[in-house]
């Protein structure tokens, strides 16, 4: 897994190269990561269950605050994206660098416009005053300021896993181009992948929980 | 493993002390990604926490001494309590066996060189020790040192004026350590076990870790989004927990206790693991009910993970949430008691050498048994009603946590000690020590038990008059086991420079660490070792011990 | 990853390089084309009055999405037990968990 400064000099070699490369571990790994994520989020939609059963009139008044066309589109984008990162996977594994770095890039920009969706969403939402503590949420029911306190804390997370995937996604390209990720090691694009997917997955669950609601 | 037997022998090998890598001398330490190194780093921050958790636990007591304010005021007293269920609760107890010991054995204990991702293992120590110098920094920026107890209950948190955005941020960063150490040790388990060590092969500790690691990986990031959660409500006012917004405090109870209940697991289970390694060592016998204490251990990992809500019976939860974790509950004695048992019939008919470890265990046993027991008393709505916040409770978990999962941590630290140090202890003094530490923890904490039932509440800096000679009594207890702490730490001290050398296995132990030299090679084994039997088949103890396959 | 055990001898060593399993656009753009169809039905759907259902289809349409991700784009269909164990697990104890807390808040 990693190149290990004091074990280089080691006496034996052969023994060495188990700790360096574990494709299968490294994947391992990165699943129990992912399980980690999925219960960080667990805990929010336990309590989206419980302030939902608490609040069910309310809810449905404040979801229509939110713009179904919007997530709409976020969630295409993002299923998209979704889309292209297995095909970047795919084309590295057929050995087409060129196709692979092109999904790959095609799958950031994807990413940023995800956000950039996002962002006139929520500026639009500050812009009447629907952020917390502002004047348009204050005047409001307890239960509202509720969904749109869950609404900022789960997009705003969801948000943040999806600029730290753009991140790893950078930090593969790099890798390509310098030849560190490749066809006969394609395991950290695979598991920069599965990062990503995960993020698509909160998403599948958060659209239909915040903008269909009526 | 004949190549390890002969390293072994004549000492002529470089141990990982002496080795020299890219770096040397303190960076040699800080940037090593060797699992020993970072074991002992571990260890080395824990003992200095533990020993400031205690001095802050040593002024709770004195303050205490008699009714009104002796030594601090009321919002000290706060502070103090607080600081000390952090440092013991995050900084010692969570990370103690598996983050040391484990880092430190594992790999050994399952044949491996190193564990699967050495790199994430030095981040882990590093996020460790961002989260306790944070910890510590909290004290004395913003509002000065958080005053809301260990558990951090919403809305108090939200609306103290003392710092809580850096320590809870400081209890997040540890989280993100201790879940890192869990799936490091997941995949390690999965993936480098030496050839023909089945998973029903692995030492017990290793099972215990394996266990713990699943539970820090499915738990911890609970109380992480309960932590941002109370950190954006405090910054930006969003509304989730704050009743005047809203929101309902029980739910922070809720997600706080999905964690920090299985977190109780995560302190015990390793020191389980450990027991089961010091008790058929100490009477050479293989042990009793092998897979039945493997198996223990993964139920209650899974049993623990479903009982959270039994904290919380006073805090307004619906009748039936109560009696159903109230039967959860009870559930974990099983697994729990399976262990006792195993234990108690593999020391039957044994020829038991009562050697320092050995004798920490049985302390534990006592002491644990207690802390079980008492559990029971808790677990009852009944009587759980008379008894919530008071010093029953205290009493409980101190039993539990300190007589469990600490003297267990002493108890490692004496049986691994020849091992990772390559030295011999001087266990007259060490057993000394620790008769000193019995009788001081038993004055303390079992009267905090009569405390309660008469009705004292925890976290209160003052008491009434009638309180005061049991007050005093277990102060004076406090003294003599600090007393006893202070005499085993300084005797191991004394032993790291002046003891004997330690041979390579000095209690006949029958597991893979005991195979290889004290203190052991940068790369544990000149050979991957093949494994043939279970690690406590005594009967072919000459076989594997001296290595003659 | 069993088409590699060949190199080595103890079962803990298969897989240290990764092979694909037949790696092909195909099928990838196909599932893509049901997780798009689901999304347009589920927002269909969501203008339609079902009462205490509407939550219900919700959920279940995004349970089956999220089984084609994780089946085919996150792979777990094609890889070993050992992963779909895991899965199954910790989707296990995150539903108990809810179920717990369901406990309180719906009786309450």
């Amino acid at each position: 897994m990693s190149t290990n400064a004091t074990h280089t000099a080691a006496e034996s070699h052969d023994a060495h190269v188990h700790v360096h490369r574990d494709d299968y571990g490294a994947k391992m790994g990165m699943w129990l990561f992912l399980f980690t994520e999925l219960l960080l989020f667990g805990g929010l939609f336990i309590l989206y269950m419980a302030y939902r059963v608490e609040y069910i009139q309310q809810f449905q008044i404040a979801a229509k605050e939110l713009k179904v066309y919007m997530g709409g589109v976020n969630t295409i984008i993002l299923l998209t994206s979704s889309l292209t990162m297995v095909l970047s996977i795919v084309a590295l594994q057929r050995k087409n660098v060129q196709a692979s770095i092109f999904w790959l890039v095609t799958t950031i920009v994807f990413a940023l416009g995800f956000m950039v969706v996002k962002y006139f969403e929520w500026s639009d939402k500050f812009h009447h005053g629907i952020y917390p503590k502002g004047p348009g949420l204050m005047d409001k029911s307890q239960g509202e300021i509720i969904f749109f306190g869950l609404y900022y804390t789960m997009t705003g997370l969801h948000g943040l896993h999806v600029i730290i995937g753009v991140g790893l996604l950078t930090a593969m390209l790099i890798q390509i181009k310098r030849n560190k990720v490749r066809p006969d090691r394609f395991v950290p694009l695979e598991n920069a992948g599965l990062y990503w997917h995960l993020v698509d997955l909160i998403w599948i669950f958060l659209f239909p929980l915040f903008y269909l609601l009526h | 493993m004949a190549d390890n037997a002969a390293v072994a022998g004549n000492g002529n090998y470089v141990d990982f002390y002496n080795y020299k890598g890219k770096y040397s001398g303190i960076a040699g330490w800080l940037l090593s990604v060797d699992h020993k190194r970072i074991g002992l780093m571990y260890l080395y921050s824990m003992v200095t926490f533990f020993l400031i958790g205690m001095t802050l636990g040593f002024f709770m007591r004195l303050e205490l001494w008699s009714t009104g304010q002796d030594i601090m005021g009321p919002q000290t007293y706060n502070a103090l309590f607080t600081l000390h269920g952090i440092i013991m609760i995050f900084l010692v107890i969570i990370p103690g066996i598996p983050a040391g010991f484990g880092n430190f054995f594992l790999p050994i204990q399952i044949g491996a060189e190193d564990v699967s991702f050495p790199k994430l293992n030095l981040t882990s120590w590093y996020l460790y020790t961002i989260g306790g110098l944070m910890a510590v920094v909290s004290l004395f920026v913003g509002g000065g040192p958080i005053d809301t107890g260990w558990t951090f209950y919403a809305p108090y948190s939200i609306r103290t004026g003392t710092e809580v955005i850096l320590p809870l941020l400081a209890a997040f960063i540890l989280g993100f350590s201790s879940i890192l150490t869990g799936l490091n040790f997941v995949t390690t388990v999965h993936r480098l076990r030496a050839p023909g060590m089945s998973f029903f092969k692995m030492p017990l500790f290793v099972w215990s870790l394996y266990s713990t690691a699943w539970i820090q990986i499915i738990g911890t990031p609970v109380i992480g989004i309960t932590i941002i959660l109370v950190m954006l409500e405090r910054a930006f006012g969003i509304g989730v927990f704050d009743p005047a917004l809203g929101g309902d405090p029980i739910l922070f109870q809720h997600l706080f206790w999905i964690y920090s209940h299985p977190a109780v697991y995560i302190m015990i289970l390793p020191a389980m693991g450990v027991v089961s390694e010091i008790i058929p060592t100490f009477c050479r016998k293989t042990i009793f009910g092998y897979g039945a204490i493997a198996m223990s251990s993964l139920a209650i990992a899974f049993v623990g993970t479903l009982v959270w809500g039994h904290h919380m019976f006073t805090s307004g939860m619906s009748d039936e949430a109560r009696w159903i974790y109230s039967f959860l509950t009870f559930i974990v004695a099983l697994p729990s008691g399976v262990k006792i048992f195993n234990w108690v019939a593999t020391m039957h008919k044994a020829s038991i050498k009562p050697e320092t470890p050995f004798l920490f265990v049985m302390a534990f046993i006592f002491l644990f048994s207690i802390g079980g027991l008492t559990g029971l008393v808790l677990g009852s709505l009944a009587t759980d009603v008379h008894l919530h916040d008071t010093y029953f409770v205290v009493a409980h978990f101190h039993y539990v946590m300190f007589g469990g999962t600490i003297f267990i941590f002493f108890a490692g630290l004496h049986y691994w000690f020849p091992k990772m140090f390559g030295r011999m202890y001087n266990s007259k003094i060490a057993n000394t020590a620790l008769a000193l530490m019995v009788v001081g923890f038993n004055m303390l904490y079992f009267t905090f038990f009569i405390l309660g039932y008469l009705g004292m509440p925890r976290r209160y800096y003052d008491y009434l008059p009638e309180f005061q000679d049991l007050h005093r009594f277990a102060t004076v207890g406090s003294w003599v086991m600090i007393l006893g702490i202070i005499i085993m730490i300084v005797n191991l001290i004394v032993a790291l420079r002046k003891g004997d050398k330690a041979p390579a296995n000095p209690w006949g132990g029958m597991t893979l660490e005991w195979t290889v030299p004290s203190p052991p090679p940068l790369t544990n084994f000149t050979k991957i070792p093949t494994v043939k039997y279970g690690p406590y088949e005594y009967e072919h103890y000459e076989e594997v011990v001296n290595n003659e396959h | 990853m069993s088409d590699i055990s060949n190199t080595h001898n103890a079962h803990t060593d298969d897989g240290r390089i990764a092979h694909a399993h037949d790696p092909s656009y195909g099928i990838n753009i196909m599932i893509w084309l049901i997780l798009i169809s689901l999304t347009v039905i589920t927002v269909a759907v969501a203008g339609i009055d079902l009462g205490n259902f509407t939550l219900f289809v919700a959920m279940l349409v995004a349970a089956v999405k999220s089984t084609f991700v994780i089946n085919y784009f996150m792979h777990i269909k094609f890889d070993d037990a050992i992963f779909k164990i895991f899965l199954i697990l910790v989707i296990l104890v995150l539903f108990v968990v809810f179920v717990l807390t369901g406990f309180d808040v719906f009786y309450r």
